[in-house]
């Protein structure tokens, strides 16, 4: 019984929520102070529309940044995860990010978060810090009193001299010491907690809605990526190795007539018929190895880039760090990525040299590509990166782009490989 | 010469047949799959093996892995790997240690039927026929890409066909120059590069790719 009232000083995590409890006041005070400040500015600001945008933006982005902050303060201190319900932004260009970010419940419950944090933090710190220093200075009492003059001291309406009284009040203290400070500073931690929980956590009803609809937009976009490749293929079948055998069966008509009449023609006709064949069979594994690498499925990402990189024109240094071959999905996707952003780098960037670098981590595949072209390179013009990026998100992965206009250009991929 | 073919497509099966057989060569055998290729050429011991890299029983690379085991187990027969693509990493693993009486050619070279055929014979007698576009990858590849700047362009064109497994005087014709001016080229090649001079073809062969993968 005594040993189980007594357990909180036995366990570090006591001390842990201590501190925490201790910094809820000064971390409140800046989240409150900066939230509630861009907020009532917004708030105002919405008379003159314009003008409110960028605070609006400013909150939301502080918000979100400082309940980042507290997530791992609470898993750091009180030893709690708190998963961050927030979904990535999908959309492409700032306006649409923003208003995104603006819809969004579970970032608006960041904002309610620290505008409570402060009033929280307040009486966290403040019974935290009297229950503490309150036994303890009680607790010191008859020692204090001892060294006064007469022997007691007064304190409002309370008197306590050398004796009885000042012995009752070291007990109060030291009991308050013993029991009644750590098991408040551990129900405060709850508090704290479950207010980490309500606000900043995942809700299972919103959040599934919302993932859900994410998900869907994904997948939309994978079946448009699906669909943009299938016209690719049809087009480039059409053009190419379709004009060729047309023209392959006219060249070898032609040339059975002239047989007859003209023979020097006619083998003429055939040897141009042998060529245009041959260029089509060319053509149509181009276009086949474009569909589907085959060395990539035999051999894995180092061999089929190997192979790519030897067939770009451009010279790339090559980097494949992959010992544990991620699922065909995820390979396939990286495999394209490089292939695109390696076009890319030859018809439009002007670059004198490429490196790819890719490497795999325990649950992810990271890749880059860099060049020294002449950058400015935009994944919302241009059907290709546009394509990749849909696909990239329908894996779950990130990709980003940075292309200032004077180069140099970089393309950072991130997949999860599920492990 | 006596060949085995072995190659799942039957248009292209018998599309080769005849063309050999035309050229007066003699196919012995002709199978569709990678395990009835290692019965045949046991039961044949041809000169020759042409073989494609994708067949069954699973359609990946077991046409390669059958003709790994066939020169494991008889180093005298010649193999002539044909493919839809060729691949350098499949051209290193085939090329592990001897480049003798091995051939690596992607399909669409059978059209140029008078070039195929100067390749089945020399791979047939123990020479090298290695495609075009894998010595390219290989040029492409080379981690020494200084070196390989201080060849002239008409060195680096002599150095792709001698990769290829061509012969000097094979050389010379595609080039349209002597066979003295391509000898020439050649032993600048190997001074420029540090590699031994050799003179048989496909001891030549081998070492340009040593030097390349290298």
């Amino acid at each position: 019984m005594i040993r189980d009232l007594l357990r909180p000083w036995r366990e570090a995590s006591t001390w842990w929520t201590l501190t925490h409890l201790l910094l809820d006041v000064a971390v409140g005070t800046v989240a409150f102070t900066v939230v509630f400040a861009l907020l009532v500015t917004s708030v105002v600001l919405l008379l003159t529309f314009p003008l409110a945008i960028p605070v609006a933006w400013l909150l939301v982005v502080s918000a979100r940044a400082l309940a980042q902050l507290e997530r791992s303060r609470v898993g750091a201190l009180l030893g709690v995860a708190v998963d961050d319900p927030v979904p990535p932004l999908a959309a492409r260009t700032a306006w649409a990010r923003l208003a995104e970010r603006l819809r969004s419940g579970a970032r608006w419950r960041e904002v309610a978060y620290h505008l409570l944090a402060l009033p929280r933090g307040l009486l966290t710190s403040i019974v935290a810090g009297a229950a503490w220093c309150g036994s303890a200075a009680l607790l010191l009492l008859p020692l204090y009193v001892s060294s006064l003059p007469g022997g007691s001291a007064k304190f409002g309406l309370f008197e306590v001299s050398q004796g009885p009284g000042a012995a009752l009040a070291a007990l109060v203290g030291l009991s308050g010491l013993a029991v009644a400070a750590p098991w408040i500073t551990l129900g405060l931690g709850r508090l704290d907690v479950a207010t980490a929980r309500w606000l900043l956590g995942p809700r299972p009803d919103a959040e599934l809605g919302e993932r859900l609809s994410r998900l869907e937009t994904s997948r939309a976009a994978a079946l448009d990526s699906a669909e943009a490749e299938r016209r690719r293929i049809e087009r480039d079948l059409h053009d190419g190795a379709q004009q060729r055998l047309v023209a392959l069966a006219m060249g070898l008509g032609a040339a059975k007539e002239r047989l007859e009449t003209n023979p020097e023609e006619g083998r003429q006709l055939v040897a141009e018929a042998h060529e245009e064949a041959k260029a089509a069979l060319r053509e149509i594994r181009d276009l086949v190895r474009g569909i589907h690498p085959v060395i990539l499925e035999d051999r894995g990402l180092d061999a089929a880039l190997s192979a790519l990189v030897a067939r770009t024109p451009v010279p790339v240094d090559l980097r494949v760090e992959v010992t544990e071959r991620p699922p065909a999905a995820v390979e396939s996707a990286a495999y394209f990525v490089v292939a695109e952003a390696l076009t890319n780098v030859t018809r439009h960037a002007h670059a004198t040299r490429a490196a790819v670098t890719i490497a795999r981590t325990a649950d992810r595949l990271v890749l880059e590509v860099r060049d020294d072209g002449v950058g400015g390179a935009d994944p919302d013009r241009g059907t290709g990166l546009h394509g990749l990026r849909d696909r990239v998100t329908a894996l779950g992965g990130t990709m980003h782009l940075i292309s200032p206009p004077g180069g140099p250009t970089t393309l950072l991929v991130e997949l999860p490989c599920g492990s | 010469m006596r060949i085995v073919i072995a190659e799942d497509s039957v248009l292209l099966r018998a599309g080769l047949t005849r063309l050999l057989a035309d050229a007066g060569e003699e196919v012995v055998g002709t199978v569709d799959n990678a395990d009835d290729l290692l019965t045949v050429v046991e039961r044949h011991q041809p000169d020759l093996a042409v073989v494609d890299v994708r067949m069954p029983p699973t359609h990946t690379d077991d046409g390669l892995r059958a003709a790994l085991q066939i020169r494991a187990r008889w180093p005298r027969i010649g193999i002539l790997v044909l493919s839809q693509y060729v691949e350098e990493t499949y051209a290193s693993e085939l090329l592990a240690d001897d480049t003798s009486g091995l051939g690596y050619l992607l399909k669409d070279r059978i059209a140029d039927v008078s070039e195929f055929l100067e390749a089945v014979r020399r791979v047939g007698a123990g020479g090298t026929a290695l495609d075009p576009e894998v010595v390219a990858q290989l040029l492409a590849r080379s981690r020494r890409r200084d070196p390989l700047d201080r060849l002239s362009p008409r060195e680096r064109e002599v150095l792709g066909l001698m990769a290829e497994g061509r012969s000097n005087a094979a050389i010379a014709r595609e080039l349209v120059v002597s066979e003295g001016a391509v000898e020439k080229h050649i032993s600048n090649i190997f001074m420029k590069l540090d590699l031994p001079p050799t003179e048989n073809d496909h001891r030549r062969v081998l070492a340009v790719l040593r030097w390349l993968e290298s």
